[in-house]
């Protein structure tokens, strides 16, 4: 390109400004990337479930049990593939703080549910066999410095008096999404059956049911909620993703916050690249007026303003992203525990690019219409 | 000798787009920095404030929350006779309770959030003192009837007084609303305990924790020392603000977390808008500062005169951004409690110590984004800033 000289040596001209004009374009858009990550990741739960799964839970409340008898009884219903059930455990390893889900599973079905958490079928198979056994996720595993073999004391005291459990990771699930659960920490229904007190027995959590086509769960959802009705023990059952969301929205106004937080970020931004397009613009009347004296026309000026805006945008807006790709990885690190994982996807990278190019644009464009309706006779007289 | 300050105060107004643009750009950063502090300190504040100081609460050993835990009726009456316990009309004064959660649908979105209900003993009132009826009556012990808090019956449709909801299988009859003094009970909804276990079959005469108002706040060591020791009982007992403390640190981290680390990187784009301002003011202004130097103001009064400029830029800012934010004062939100998976209303409580804490950051700011632009001015040779067009 033939003018490139010219706008390089204007971008040049003061190059304290650039580089803090780069400066504030790539904080902002580090800032986007990083609230677009936060965001992502409370809504992954409903994101990712598996549109052919429903829960079903005791109507009541999710503390309510259901009884274990409803598992044939919703195997039977047609369209309904297999049927898991599980229970949450809620123990403390080692210390409040190193909390993680610890759920009862049902050995026979779990793995067909949760197709996507795969275990190796050797440890599978060691884990079926061992009533002490636990998988846990990989997550959770790196979190404590776990191996197979481990031994993992759990104290406990949500089923009566039963004081630690000891357990013996058999095995490490990994999640087939990126950014799916792997902190949970599975055991067998027989070993809980065997340890709580009397009134616990025989009482399930909730159940995760796997459909044979999605198109059907409307239809299931109704059948096993009918086959409960009038009974002791209603359920309520929502495909997984509406069961996600709906822990999702109970969380609070995460998104509200997220979207005002971004919203003054981006306002900011504007009006700070805009002034300084405004006063590079200004302080070079002269100049622009003496191109336009030669011969150059209005379209030209325009574009040489423009191109410089942009140039800056994309430059502010890569160094941006190209932070956050670095930072959020560590970032994750040390929430760990806190949130779920991070991940910075393409389409998050795509959009914060477009949105700098936009915004470059749009603050090169008032200047640059105003540099292209100027009269030179002014601009020249004007000192 | 020093320069005016009624000279920064004229040179802010003459440009006055490139001051607005840094004032706009410290006013949102210390508004957010503000409004996640408010944020994390209410959620905190909400839950401090349901505890009183001569209150302790007996849970399970090893339980950690009320979920979790059990005691059987026997054990309550052991709990009522330590030490340390104080007496109404010769009535031990111990509430045991049993906590459920209830969906019922948010106002604001129609979708259903869990309430967590507590199911009280008839003399809790006497025992939590914060707490208030506000409206209608105390519920009849051994009826289904149900108190309400205040931001339970504003945050769900169904929970006004009068009216009859349906949870758990029972009936409810709602007879009161309470106020709580914005403590976290005020996201609750209060029965009578046993109504509540004989409604969600639960095992009768097991409670998930107990209240025990003391007779001093000083007699919380004798009480727990007297229920720890007994070989017949394994519980664990803490003062009740610290267990509701405890409860909210996990939210107050990730809050002060996320947003101590938005405001962190907001602030270096501030103080980049900040030196940008302030490097083309003096470079607009090089013949005038040149000529100050020239009539003999030495290099100190110009970096101080620069400085007051970029701090006069950054306290408007930072008013502007507290008082941005002063509107979220006393507005409530809801959150969810992890500890007892209930949705828990809470508000945004800022605080003069917030304020102050935002204009010292705002100042801090301009300080970083005035001081290398004043010492520039200060230092360029007269001769050459004179020379220049």
């Amino acid at each position: 390109m033939k003018f490139r000289g010219l706008i390089f040596a204007n971008l040049f001209r003061k190059k304290l400004r650039l580089i803090l004009t780069v400066g504030s374009f790539a904080v902002a858009l580090f800032l986007f990337a990083f609230l677009a990550v936060v965001r992502g990741a409370f809504n992954r739960g409903a994101d990712i479930a598996g549109a052919d799964r429903l829960v079903t839970i005791n109507r009541v409340s999710i503390i309510n049990p259901l009884p274990l008898a409803y598992r044939d009884k919703i195997q039977r219903i047609p369209g309904v593939k297999y049927v898991t059930h599980n229970n949450w455990f809620g123990g403390v390893y080692q210390e409040e703080k190193n909390f993680f889900p610890q759920f009862v599973i049902d050995v026979d079905n779990q793995r067909q549910v949760m197709s996507e958490l795969v275990v190796p079928d050797d440890q599978w198979q060691n884990f079926v066999k061992d009533r002490q056994g636990a998988i846990a996720g990989a997550k959770t595993a790196q979190r404590f410095g776990w191996k197979v073999g481990d031994r993992i004391p759990i104290k406990n005291a949500g089923y009566g008096n039963t004081g630690t459990w000891e357990f013996i990771l058999d095995g490490i699930y990994h999640s087939q999404h990126a950014g799916g659960d792997e902190s949970q920490f599975w055991f067998q229904w027989d070993y809980f059956e065997e340890r709580v007190p009397e009134t616990f027995k025989g009482n399930v959590g909730w159940y995760v049911v796997r459909l044979d086509s999605p198109d059907d769960a409307v239809r299931i959802a109704k059948a096993i909620d009918d086959m409960a009705a009038n009974s002791s023990f209603e359920t309520k059952t929502e495909t997984e993703s509406e069961f996600a969301a709906s822990w999702v929205k109970q969380f609070g106004n995460i998104q509200f916050l997220i979207l005002t937080i971004g919203t003054v970020v981006f306002f900011t931004l504007l009006l700070v690249t805009g002034n300084t397009m405004a006063i590079s613009v200004r302080e070079r009347a002269g100049e622009l007026a003496v191109l336009k004296a030669i011969g150059f026309s209005d379209r030209w000026v325009l574009f040489f303003v423009l191109a410089e805006s942009l140039i800056i945008a994309a430059v502010g807006g890569l160094l941006g992203l190209g932070l956050a790709l670095l930072a959020i990885p560590a970032l994750g690190a040390a929430l760990n525990g806190l949130l779920p994982t991070l991940i910075l996807s393409p389409e998050i990278l795509s959009l914060g690019l477009v949105t700098a190019l936009v915004v470059g644009i749009v603050s090169g464009l008032l200047p640059g219409i105003g540099a292209m309706r100027m009269r030179v006779v002014n601009a020249l007289r004007r000192v | 000798m020093a320069i005016p300050i009624v000279y920064n105060i004229r040179s802010v107004k003459a440009r006055w787009t490139s001051s607005i643009v840094a004032v706009l750009g410290i006013a949102g950063t210390v508004g957010v920095f503000v409004a996640m502090l408010s944020l994390a300190r209410g959620f905190r504040a909400t839950l401090v404030s349901s505890g009183s100081p001569d209150n302790a609460i007996v849970m399970r050993a090893g339980a950690t929350s009320e979920m979790m835990s059990g005691i059987k009726l026997e054990d309550i009456k052991i709990l009522q006779d330590a030490p340390g316990v104080a007496h109404a009309s010769d009535a031990p004064l111990v509430t045991s309770e049993v906590v459920v959660v209830a969906p019922f649908p948010l106002r604001s979105t129609g979708t259903d959030a869990n309430v967590q209900v507590r199911g009280v003993s008839a003399n809790v009132l006497t025992i939590r003192k914060n707490v208030k009826i506000a409206q209608g009556r105390m519920f009849q012990p051994g009826l289904a009837e149900l108190i309400v808090g205040k931001n339970a019956s504003s945050s769900y449709s169904g929970l006004t007084l009068g009216n009859t909801v349906n949870f758990g299988g029972g009936h409810w009859q709602i007879v009161g609303i309470f106020d709580a003094g914005g403590s976290s009970f005020d996201s609750e909804v209060w029965c009578d305990a046993r109504v509540l276990d004989d409604v969600y079959k639960r095992p009768s005469n097991i409670f998930q924790s107990a209240t025990v108002h003391l007779n001093s706040p000083d007699s919380f060591q004798q009480f727990k020392d007297a229920i720890t020791s007994d070989r017949r009982l394994n519980f664990d007992v803490s003062r009740e603000i610290d267990y509701y403390a405890k409860q909210s640190t996990t939210m107050t981290r990730l809050i002060t977390i996320l947003g101590g680390l938005v405001a962190f990187v907001m602030a270096i784009g501030a103080v980049f808008g900040a030196l940008n301002t302030m490097y083309s003011a003096v470079a607009e202004r090089g013949r005038e500062i040149a000529t100050m130097r020239a009539l003999g103001f030495g290099g100190g009064a110009v970096v101080f005169s620069f400085l007051v400029e970029a701090l006069l830029i950054s306290f408007i800012g930072g008013v502007i951004g507290c008082l941005a934010v002063l509107p979220l004062n006393g507005l409530t939100t809801g959150a969810m409690n992890w500890q007892t998976f209930s949705h828990l209303a809470f508000a945004f409580r800022i605080t003069p110590v917030l304020l102050l804490g935002g204009i010292i950051f705002a100042l801090l700011m301009g300080l970083l984004g005035g001081l290398p632009p004043a010492m520039r001015a200060a230092w360029r040779p007269v001769a050459v800033a004179l020379r220049e067009l």
